[in-house]
């Protein structure tokens, strides 16, 4: 398939018929072999051991649909001479669309955070809409938080869910045996998940990055499994149920006397409790925005970029890279750890089953979509990521078939994500904005 | 005394295909330097499609010999040129593209094939664990102990014995493969320079494409041992398979096909000795925790190369 994609476009782009025809003849063999195997055949438990199911049909609409899609990329989308230069867009068109976001950035920003702010008020905001508009924001922190290690510090890490799961554990422990209120209980979370952060961080931290992401996620599998079996005390697959609800600072959402509603005079609605959660976590993702962009420009920052650009320039400057990456680590983790007792106190039930793999994994293409080290690029990824997810929620089954699929077209269309360009943290005399091609990124040596 | 030996029979036998599985792993690995994370999921896919084909011929344990010998032969064959289909598409469309990229774009795509692979059985094939009744039955006491507790048998089933078989065979012919033929040659070229062997001629894209194949056929043939041992699959066996393989890979040595053997025989052993001793539900944090502490405290692998970093 390969060398016939390749001659046939060498021959000038001209339509060649026999070899369209071969590849595809290729592609409906292949296609009989992967889907012809596993849709045709299903083997299905019966009395007495397995039965096979035939679904012929099926399996050839797949396979016609690969042939037909085959065909049409190569009539429209592979056609093009392959030159050396491997991109669609001219160079003097990638420029002026450069510039064009680079202006449109500017306003951009403003608007998204106006628009998130009058959210809960505006007239078609529903408990439904509000309801996702946390969710949506609970990934942009979390986003956010694994843009410090990932987008910032170049570490890949894929356990970044553990912290989440610490966090979350934390506040409903704490609240269940001590009786803690939410607003004691979340810099806790926070403070422990850093320091889980750091316990992890601390032997893993001199490996290389793909060694780095692999023992990330084998941490990440070891405390949802001790979530899962430490029955006495996390209450195991059962998880933990009736977290207390967040009060407005000490005053708690209920009817009547000294409620929420009361104090202010207002009606009681049960919709006041989701706003006043859709603006912790609002002012929560932000803090965390916040306290990314400045520590951006803080020594530790800069060391945290160098460290991703070129670890061994790096340690020839005097660095210590152990602490920067400690820092990095337990900075991402305090985070996830704000925002996992953001989602216990949310959810009121917490179990093992939310902090599995496949989490880490959306988080992590949250970033990897809005482009490493974006950080309006995270928020426009979670956007697109969780409302698509609601968009396909009637095809429920298929939805992490298209996840999956997404993530790997996107990585081979936008390998740098959706926002790929950057703005480099110093800068003389001209601000400009750092092309995609300039830039390194997660090497993470 | 007794109880130790059957447990490192048991251990063994999972150490072998745990080593079936971590060859893929260690050769993709040694020639693109990159983490082939699908890769247990090629492992899953392996054993549905043997699954598949045992159903289809209706291989019971009540065939005779001669047939369960030829249908395993075809169900292996089935299996290994199937899976290797996946493993070949794989590569050619998630991550051929990407070579020459930024060092973990392959591995962030790999996750993703990782879940289409795992959603795809899942929706193809059903969500429920598949049980399929033991084919090959029987086995040889080795040892035996009576004494007031009772009676105590060590055995080794013709199951285990299969296993192991088949495992020491494909290793030495695979070894062959890689030590004599000018494929594996153009591999060993590959994975040392692979600018270089281009300059020389080697076709580096093909003989990367059949590094994969290699290690998916492979992967196939450790996933029908799996069905046939435990007789219960479902689509999530991969993940942990694999990060368990992986971890054998790494701590034989990765890039080296004994190591590789060698480390699925620790991991096998280390994780039946801690089931049986300490408890069974915490046998994957002793897979994880072996994973962390190899890579820390002996990141070349018993078998492997340390690494040199260029600038």
């Amino acid at each position: 398939m390969a060398e016939a994609t390749q001659t046939g476009a060498a021959a000038g782009g001209g339509l060649d018929l026999s070899e369209i025809g071969k590849d595809l003849a290729i592609t409906a063999l292949l296609g009989a072999a992967l889907f012809g195997s596993t849709i045709a055949f299903k083997t299905e438990t019966a009395t007495g051991g397995l039965s096979l199911v035939l679904r012929f049909e099926s399996a050839f609409f797949v396979i016609a649909a690969v042939v037909v899609g085959r065909l049409i990329l190569l009539l429209t989308v592979w056609r093009r001479p392959t030159g050396g230069d491997r991109t669609f867009v001219p160079q003097a068109l990638q420029l002026r669309y450069a510039d064009f976001l680079a202006k449109t950035g500017k306003a951009f920003v403003p608007i998204v955070l106006l628009f998130a702010v009058v959210f809960p008020f505006l007239p078609f905001t529903d408990r439904y809409l509000l309801d996702l508009g946390i969710l949506i924001l609970t990934y942009v922190m979390l986003g956010w938080g694994l843009n410090i290690v990932v987008g910032l510090a170049g570490l890949l890490d894929l356990g970044y869910v553990a912290f989440y799961a610490v966090g979350a554990y934390s506040y409903a422990l704490l609240a269940q045996y001590f009786g803690l209120s939410f607003w004691i209980c979340l810099p806790l979370a926070g403070i422990l998940a850093a320091f889980w952060g750091i316990i992890l961080g601390f032997p893993v931290l001199r490996l290389r990055g793909d060694y780095l992401a692999i023992v990330t996620l084998a941490f990440g599998e070891i405390i949802r499994i001790v979530l899962l079996n430490w029955y006495n005390f996390t209450g195991g697959p059962d998880g933990i149920s009736g977290i207390p609800r967040p009060s407005f600072f000490g005053i708690p959402f209920k009817r009547g006397e000294g409620g929420f509603a009361d104090f202010f005079g207002l009606d009681y609605s049960s919709i006041h409790r989701i706003i006043f959660l859709y603006f912790l976590i609002l002012i929560l993702a932000l803090i965390t925005n916040f306290v990314t962009i400045r520590l951006r420009r803080l020594p530790i920052g800069r060391a945290w970029e160098a460290l991703r650009e070129d670890e061994i320039a790096c340690r020839s400057l005097g660095l210590n890279t152990t602490s920067i990456k400690l820092t990095a680590f337990a900075t991402g983790a305090m985070f996830a750890g704000f925002a996992g007792s953001f989602f216990a106190t949310r959810q009121g039930f917490i179990s093992p089953e939310s902090f599995t793999f496949i989490e880490s994994a959306l988080i992590l293409a949250i970033v990897v979509l809005g482009g490493m080290g974006s950080q309006i690029g995270v928020v426009i990824a979670s956007v697109a990521m969780i409302g698509g997810f609601e968009i396909f929620r009637e095809a429920e089954q298929y939805r992490m078939l298209i996840f999956g699929l997404a993530m790997v077209m996107i990585m081979i269309w936008r390998p740098r994500g959706l926002i790929a360009t950057r703005e480099p943290s110093i800068f003389l005399k001209e601000k400009k904005a750092v092309s995609a091609d300039m830039v390194a990124q997660g090497e993470g040596h | 005394m007794e109880y130790f030996v059957q447990q490192l029979i048991n251990g063994v036998t999972l150490g072998s295909i745990y080593g079936l599985i971590a060859i893929g792993y260690t050769m993709v690995y040694g020639i693109i330097g990159m983490i082939n994370f699908a890769h247990g999921d090629i492992f899953m896919v392996g054993a549905f499609i043997s699954l598949i084909v045992i159903t289809a011929v209706g291989l019971a344990a009540s065939s005779s010999l001669f047939v369960i010998i030829l249908a395993l032969i075809l169900v292996l064959a089935c299996a290994m040129v199937i899976s290797s289909v996946f493993g070949w598409t794989l590569e050619r469309l998630a991550y051929r593209p990407l070579r020459g990229s930024f060092r973990l774009a392959p591995l962030i795509t790999a996750i993703g094939v990782s879940i289409v692979l795992q959603n795809y059985i899942q929706i193809s094939q059903g969500a429920r664990v598949k049980p399929l009744q033991p084919i090959i039955s029987g086995g040889h006491t080795i040892m035996r102990r009576v004494d007031e507790n009772g009676e105590f048998v060590v055995q080794i089933s013709n199951m285990q014995i299969l296993i192991i078989t088949v495992t020491v065979v494909l290793m030495t012919v695979f070894s062959l493969i890689i030590a004599k033929t000018s494929l594996g040659r153009a591999q060993r070229a590959c994975e040392q320079d692979r600018k270089m062997a281009s300059l020389l001629g080697i076709n580096v894209d093909r003989t990367i494409s059949t590094t994969f194949v290699m290690g998916a056929a492979l992967a196939a043939v450790a996933g029908l041992m799996y069905l046939l041992y435990y007789g219960v699959i479902d689509f999530y066996i991969g993940f942990v398979a694999g990060v368990k393989a992986f971890t054998a890979a790494v701590l034989g040595g990765i890039g080296s096909l004994p190591g590789a053997m060698l480390g699925g025989l620790v991991i096998g052993l280390i994780e039946t000795l801690w089931s049986a001793y300490f408890s069974v539900e915490y046998k994957d944090v002793a897979a994880f925790s072996m994973l962390a502490i190899v890579l820390i405290f002996l990141p070349q692998g018993l078998l492997g190369k340390p690494e040199v970093e260029k600038v």
